[in-house]
C-alpha cells in the first residue's frame, strides 16, 4: 500500500513566483490497484509521480510504502522497487546499447553491478521469448542499437525493461503521449497485459480520457493539486468517456482555459 | 626509421591517454580537463619511484594507475558531491595538481637517464633476441597499450561497465535501475584518469625524464586522437572503438611529426596542434552535416 499523507510542495518558495502545487495532499493506493490519473496541464499529475519516485522533494508530509516512511530515501534507493516508464521514449532505454544489452542491464536491477559479464548468454532465449509477444519483430534484432528503433518499439522495450524484475509499483507517466494513435493502442494493450500478468500496483497518468476509463481499476481526476474525482472500479464501469469529458471541460472553463 | 619508430612509440603511449579521454568525452560526455594534470602526475610518480626511491620500474605502472584513479575520483567527488560544474571540477584539479606534481617530482625537471626503466632493464635484455633490441621500446609499448585496450574492452562488457555506458547515454535509466548515477560517474572518471596517469608513467620512462610542462595540452592531444579515431572508423564494424582511438592517436602523432619534418619551428608546435585539432573538428562535423543529423 502506498500512502501520500499531507504532502505540501511549493515551487520557488520565498520569491514572487512562488507557486503552491500541493497543500495537504492525500492519496491512498491499495495493493494491486491500477489507478488511472487524468487532469489538465499543471494539475500536479506528473509532480505527484515525481514526488513518489523521489525525483523532486517535498516541503512537508509523509510518503508511506506498507507503513514505512520513505520521504528521506534517495531517488535511486526508492526506485529499486519502482518501475517507471516516461513520456519520452528515449528515457526508458539506452540508445547506444543493443536490445540485448539493455535487457541484460535491466534484468540485473536490484543485484550488484559487479565485474561479472554483462550479458548472460543463457538468458538470450528467455529475452527472445519476452520480446516475441510484442509482435514488433524485436526478437530478431537483439544485436542492434536501441537508438535506431522507432518510438513505439522503444517504448514497448522500456515497458518490458521496467517490469522485468520484481517491483512493488509501476509508474506510467503519459507513456503513450508521444506515440501515434495506433502504436499508442498497442502499447496500452501491452501495458494492460503486463499489469494483469504481474499483478503490480500501477499508477498511470494519461491525457487520453478513453484509456483512463477503459483501463485500470480506479480513476482519479486531479485539478490544481487536489483530487476532485475518485471513482472505484464499480463506479468507473458505469462511467463513459463523455461524462468524464464533461467534468473535465467544466473545470477547465472554471480555470479560464 | 627512427622518426617512424618514435611516431609509433609516442602514438601508442598517447593512445593509452586517448583511451582515458574516450571514457570521459565519449562515454560519460564529461569534458575532463583533469587530464592536463593527471598525465604529468603519472610521470611525477614514476620519476620519484625510479629516481628518488630506487624502486623497481614495473611497480610504477600500477602505482601510476592507482594514483591517477585517485585523482579522477577527486574530480568526480568535486563534481558530484560538491555540485561543481564538470568543466570547472577538472580545471580545479588540473590547477591544484601542478603544485602537487612539483612536490612529488621535487623540481620541474627530473632526469632518470642512468636508471633502469621498463624498457631498459636486465630482464628485457635477457629475453629479447639481439636483433629486436632496437625495437624493444615499440614492442613493450605495444604490449602495454594492447593490455590496457583489452582490459578496457573487458570492463566495458561487465555489468559495471554496462552501467558506465548507460550513465553517459541516459542517466535517468541508471537511477531507475536503483543505482546512484553520481557513483558511476566517479568510477568512470577514476578509470579514465588512471589510464591517463599510466600513459604519463610510460611517457616519462620513454623520455627518461619528467618535465612539469608535459601536461600542457595533453587533453587536446587526447581529444584529437579520439575524434580522429572515431570519425575515420565510424562505419567500420570490424574494428573496436578502443582500437580506433589508439590508431587515431598514432595518426595524430604522425601528422604532428610530418609538420615538424616539413620544417615547422619546434616553438610553433602548440599552434600546429591547435590548428590540427580545429581542422579535425571541422572535417568530422562536416561529415555529420552531410548525413543530415
Amino acid at each position: 500500500m502506498l500512502e501520500l499523507i499531507n504532502i505540501t510542495k511549493n515551487y520557488n518558495p520565498g520569491s514572487v513566483n512562488e507557486i503552491c502545487l500541493f497543500k495537504d495532499f492525500n492519496l491512498k493506493v491499495s495493493d494491486k490497484e491500477f489507478v488511472s490519473v487524468v487532469g489538465s496541464n499543471g494539475s500536479g499529475k506528473t509532480s505527484m509521480l515525481n514526488i513518489i519516485c523521489g525525483s523532486i522533494g517535498v516541503d512537508s508530509g509523509q510518503i508511506l510504502i506498507n507503513g514505512q516512511n520513505i520521504v528521506k530515501q534517495k531517488d535511486f534507493v526508492r526506485q529499486r522497487r519502482i518501475g517507471r516508464v516516461y513520456q519520452d521514449p528515449s528515457k526508458g532505454t539506452c540508445p547506444g546499447m543493443t536490445i540485448l544489452e539493455n535487457m541484460s542491464v535491466a534484468e540485473n536491477k536490484g543485484k550488484p553491478y559487479n565485474l561479472r559479464r554483462g550479458v548472460n548468454k543463457a538468458r538470450i532465449e528467455a529475452y527472445r521469448d519476452m520480446l516475441r509477444p510484442l509482435n514488433l519483430g524485436l526478437e530478431d534484432k537483439m544485436g542492434i542499437k536501441v537508438g535506431t528503433l522507432s518510438g513505439g518499439q522503444r517504448q514497448a522495450l522500456a515497458l518490458l525493461m521496467a517490469t522485468m524484475t520484481p517491483i512493488d509499483f509501476l509508474i506510467l507517466d503519459e507513456h503513450t503521449a508521444a506515440l501515434d494513435p495506433k502504436t499508442a493502442e498497442i502499447i496500452m494493450e501491452l501495458t494492460d497485459r503486463v499489469v494483469r500478468e504481474k499483478l503490480v500496483t500501477t499508477i498511470m497518468v494519461t491525457h487520453n480520457l478513453r484509456y483512463a476509463v477503459e483501463y485500470g481499476s480506479r480513476l482519479i481526476m486531479m485539478h490544481a493539486g487536489n483530487v476532485i474525482l475518485d471513482k472505484s472500479e464499480e463506479e468507473k464501469r458505469r462511467l463513459n468517456t463523455d461524462e468524464i469529458m464533461g467534468i473535465f471541460n467544466r473545470i477547465s472553463v472554471e480555470c479560464g482555459n | 626509421m627512427a622518426l617512424f619508430l618514435s611516431v609509433l612509440e609516442q602514438g601508442m603511449i598517447y593512445g593509452i591517454l586517448a583511451l582515458g579521454v574516450y571514457i570521459t568525452y565519449k562515454i560519460l560526455d564529461f569534458p575532463d580537463l583533469t587530464v592536463d594534470g593527471s598525465f604529468p602526475f603519472g610521470a611525477a610518480i614514476t620519476v620519484r619511484m625510479i629516481g628518488g626511491l630506487g624502486l623497481p620500474a614495473v611497480w610504477t605502472l600500477p602505482a601510476a594507475f592507482v594514483g591517477g584513479a585517485l585523482v579522477g575520483m577527486c574530480t568526480g567527488l568535486i563534481h558530484v558531491k560538491l555540485k561543481v560544474r564538470d568543466l570547472l571540477s577538472g580545471i580545479i584539479m588540473m590547477t591544484g595538481l601542478y603544485t602537487i606534481n612539483l612536490w612529488i617530482a621535487g623540481t620541474g625537471y627530473v632526469a632518470i637517464f642512468d636508471k633502469e626503466n621498463v624498457f631498459n632493464n636486465s630482464f628485457v635484455k635477457s629475453i629479447l633476441p639481439s636483433f629486436l633490441l632496437d625495437f624493444k621500446n615499440v614492442i613493450i609499448i605495444f604490449l602495454i597499450t594492447l593490455a590496457a585496450k583489452y582490459l578496457l574492452d573487458w570492463y566495458m562488457r561487465t555489468k559495471s561497465g554496462f552501467l558506465l555506458r548507460a550513465v553517459g547515454d541516459n542517466d535517468t535509466i541508471v537511477t531507475s535501475l536503483g543505482v546512484d548515477k553520481g557513483l558511476v560517474k566517479i568510477v568512470g572518471l577514476s578509470i579514465a584518469n588512471g589510464l591517463v596517469a599510466l600513459s604519463g608513467c610510460i611517457y616519462a620512462q620513454q623520455q627518461r625524464c619528467f618535465e612539469i610542462s608535459i601536461g600542457t595540452g595533453a587533453v587536446v592531444i587526447g581529444l584529437a586522437s579520439v575524434i580522429i579515431g572515431t570519425s575515420i572508423f565510424k562505419k567500420a564494424t570490424f574494428i573496436r572503438v578502443t582500437s580506433s582511438v589508439v590508431i587515431g592517436s598514432v595518426l595524430y602523432k604522425a601528422c604532428v611529426a610530418l609538420a615538424m619534418y616539413a620544417g615547422i619551428n619546434a616553438n610553433a608546435i602548440k599552434l600546429v596542434t591547435a590548428a590540427l585539432f580545429l581542422l579535425i573538428l571541422v572535417i568530422s562535423t562536416d561529415r555529420r552535416r552531410v548525413k543530415g543529423c
